[in-house]
């Protein structure tokens, strides 16, 4: 009796498909992850020229470069394309590669999905970056888009800015959607909410963000196509409407959208720093519980963005405090951060070079924050140079040098070979000194009254701007190198072990580097609870 | 395991639409507040006196009105006097003048403020002009009528209320809707 036992390698393709057809159809969680950081990245370029047209311009007072209707559009884009094309896909790109290695599951609950809200977003962009060449130029009322700029007396292209903010909701709530089903369905048997990397934590709570205020921006330019193109006046005060319902209606979205733009980093760098300080993570109890504080009180302090529309007293005091509540829950975590850091034996690879700057100039972004809370300061502060300085501390040297701290940190895990250390933290010391240059100067010149989104300046403010706009070019030129390390990278290098780096705990570290197609099939043994 | 991941994407594709509509929901919610609080200077609709109120003359309050065209409306727009001293309490009116010096015939609609915005709510339209919209053929003029009362419940700390007018140009909005009917 001789038993043919047939083999079935047929039936097991583990590999991904060759050629382009692979990256349109794939449902592969890390190559939708790439798919992302690839595109973010595109984005972040194209952004960065925009702003650097910005800069060029303000090298000097007066109107040198650009026509000024060309300036707003270029603010506006420049905004609008940082936002939702290069800090929320790089997110959401690391969330696909992580998530899953990180909790011991195959893929992402629902692959499919994660393939349509990944190619949403090149049709959203190419919609939005179009307007550039249309009749009446593109948007040009700010990232904000405040009716009636963007109402009454818009370009008549707006209607494509308006599907273009459609379809990056709806990718960005399928994206969220599937993020939530995997952390709560698929996490390795027996890890607990509690077991889970501060990563995966901080991108659950970032996820029910997004599903909770991406519709609400969703229907804020659905009014506003209403009232642009069916005769409705939500937003105009001849019809009845009002254009500072826009400003809350807006801003309901707005202030949780900004902590959905740092929450994921928070997780990062609560990977990194323990890891190169060779210690565990001080408080992670504190630091979920501080998440979700941040969270819950991002939805209660719309209204500090408009103290100057006109609020009665009582409605500023309020906003006043709650706004400077959520100093608490964030002070909770740079404070963790230091004291894990504190008599750690640290050593400083490029990711916790960006990670210990993260802390520092997020702290700074933090700080310029708490002031303009201050409500009869606000008034001073309120559309100056100020502002810029504060969000863009927060963005550059928190958002994305978090970001680049993860691709460093993770690349050997992707890609199977270790970076070029000295390349990296050449590109580090650019990118600090770069960025310090470009944005500290902007807090003096928006103290001293220079008011944003203009093309010109009085003459007082010339030798910061000068500063700024060398500063902008350092920093914009120095990611050439960050694109050339990463393909040097991909394409060569010192091989990584499995664990990378030593003291790196998790899941991630546990399977080979480069990381297979196909990882944890079969769940993973956890190893010993790690606190 | 596939069912719960149907049951958990669809409450949270749920979540999504429920907070679409919470966006629109918003719309009603401001308006209902602005009306309680007075907050943005909102007035209410035309007054109907539930009972007649108590004329305070111990006190006075000085009405001032201002009239301010929206950017692009050519029509001339003032108040007949800028201010008015005034007993809580007591009926009082006067006229604001519109007149349209273009040679077509317009539509405009004039927005009311009050400021401070505390006191929005003492402040009662009997009759105004505002609450219709007002078509004058071109080169036409009106002196357009507002009687007011202004509440003795009016907190002792305002002694002066600002009335503040401004004037919208309607006229395409009210052509495409005729057009439409």
């Amino acid at each position: 009796m001789s038993a043919v036992i047939e083999n079935h390698h047929d039936d097991h393709h583990h590999g991904p498909d060759k050629g382009i057809m692979r990256w349109v159809l794939t449902t592969n969680h890390k190559d939708i992850g790439s798919l992302y950081l690839w595109f973010s990245f595109a984005m972040f370029l194209v952004g960065g020229c925009m702003a650097l047209v910005i800069r060029a311009e303000l090298f000097q007072p007066g109107l040198q470069l650009v026509a000024p209707e060309f300036f707003n559009q270029m603010t506006t884009m420049h905004g609008l394309i940082m936002v939702f094309g290069a800090v929320m896909p790089a997110f959401v790109g690391l969330a696909n590669w992580l998530v899953p290695m990180m909790i011991g599951a195959p893929d992402m609950a629902l692959p499919r999905m994660n393939n349509y809200s990944f190619w949403i977003l090149p049709f959203a962009f190419g919609m939005l970056i179009s307007t550039l060449f249309m009749e009446g130029g593109a948007p040009n009322f700010g990232w904000t888009f405040y009716a009636p700029l963007s109402t009454e007396y818009a370009p008549p292209s707006v209607t494509y800015f308006i599907f273009a903010v459609h379809l990056m909701g709806i990718s960005s709530i399928m994206g969220s959607i599937n993020v939530i089903v995997t952390i709560l369905n698929m996490r390795a048997p027996g890890m607990r909410l509690m077991d889970m990397p501060l990563f995966v934590w901080t991108w659950l709570i970032t996820a029910y963000l997004l599903i909770a205020v991406m519709p609400v921006l969703a229907g804020v330019v659905t009014m506003m196509l209403m009232d642009i193109h069916f005769g409705t006046a939500f937003f105009s005060a001849a019809g009845g409407g009002d254009p500072v319902l826009f400003q809350h209606v807006f801003w309901f979205f707005g202030h949780p959208e900004v902590y959905i733009m740092i929450l994921p980093a928070f997780g990062i760098v609560s990977a990194i720093i323990p890891t190169f300080a060779r210690k565990k993570l001080f408080g992670y109890d504190s630091m979920v519980y501080a998440t979700a504080s941040i969270a819950f009180l991002s939805f209660i302090v719309w209204a500090h963005h408009m103290f100057t529309v006109g609020m009665p007293i009582a409605g500023e005091l309020y906003f006043m405090y709650a706004t400077m509540l959520i100093a608490v829950p964030t002070g909770v975590k740079v404070f963790n951060w230091i004291a894990t850091m504190w008599k750690g034996s640290m050593t400083f690879e490029t990711p916790m070079l960006f990670a210990i700057a993260f802390v520092i100039l997020f702290t700074i972004g933090g700080f310029s924050g708490l002031m303009l809370s201050i409500v009869p300061a606000d008034f001073q502060y309120h559309d100056t140079y100020f502002v810029v300085a504060h969000f863009h501390y927060v963005l550059v040297p928190g958002s994305i040098f978090s970001i680049m701290a993860a691709a460093y940190y993770w690349l050997p895990k992707w890609t199977g070979n270790m970076y070029d250390e000295t390349l990296g933290k050449t590109h580090f010391w650019l990118s600090f000194v770069g960025v310090n240059v470009t944005f500290f100067p902007q807090h003096f010149i928006g103290l001293a009254g220079m008011p944003r989104r203009y093309p010109d300046y009085a003459l007082q403010f010339a030798d910061w701007n000068m500063v700024s706009s060398v500063g902008a070019y350092i920093f914009g030129f120095s990611q050439l190198l960050f694109l050339f390390i990463v393909i040097k990278t991909i394409r060569g290098g010192k091989k990584a072990t499995d664990e990378v780096w030593d003291g790196a705990e998790g899941l991630e570290w546990t399977i080979p580097s480069p990381a297979p197609y196909h990882t944890f099939s079969t769940p993973p043994a956890l190893p010993a609870r790690a606190h | 395991m596939k069912e719960a991941t149907t049951f958990a994407t669809a409450k949270l594709l749920a979540v999504a639409v429920a907070m679409f509509a919470f966006g629109f929901a918003l719309v009603p919610l401001y308006e209902i507040y602005c009306q309680v609080t007075g907050a943005n200077g909102k007035t209410g609709d035309q007054y109907q006196a539930t009972e007649q109120l108590v004329i305070d003359e111990s006190r006075e309050v000085t009405v001032q009105f201002l009239a301010n065209n929206n950017a692009n409306m050519p029509w001339q727009f003032r108040p007949s006097v800028r201010t008015m001293k005034v007993v809580p309490g007591k009926m009082y009116e006067t006229t604001f003048f519109a007149g349209n010096i273009t040679r077509d015939s317009m539509v405009g609609q004039a927005v009311p403020s009050v400021a401070p915005f505390h006191a929005a709510e003492y402040f009662h339209k009997t009759e105004c002009f505002c609450f219709e919209q007002q078509e004058l053929a071109g080169g036409d003029q009106i002196d357009m009528p507002l009687r007011f009362i202004v509440d003795p419940q009016l907190p002792e700390t305002v002694k002066t209320l600002t009335l503040s007018y401004t004037l919208f140009d309607v006229t395409e909005a009210v052509r495409a809707s005729v057009a439409a009917e």
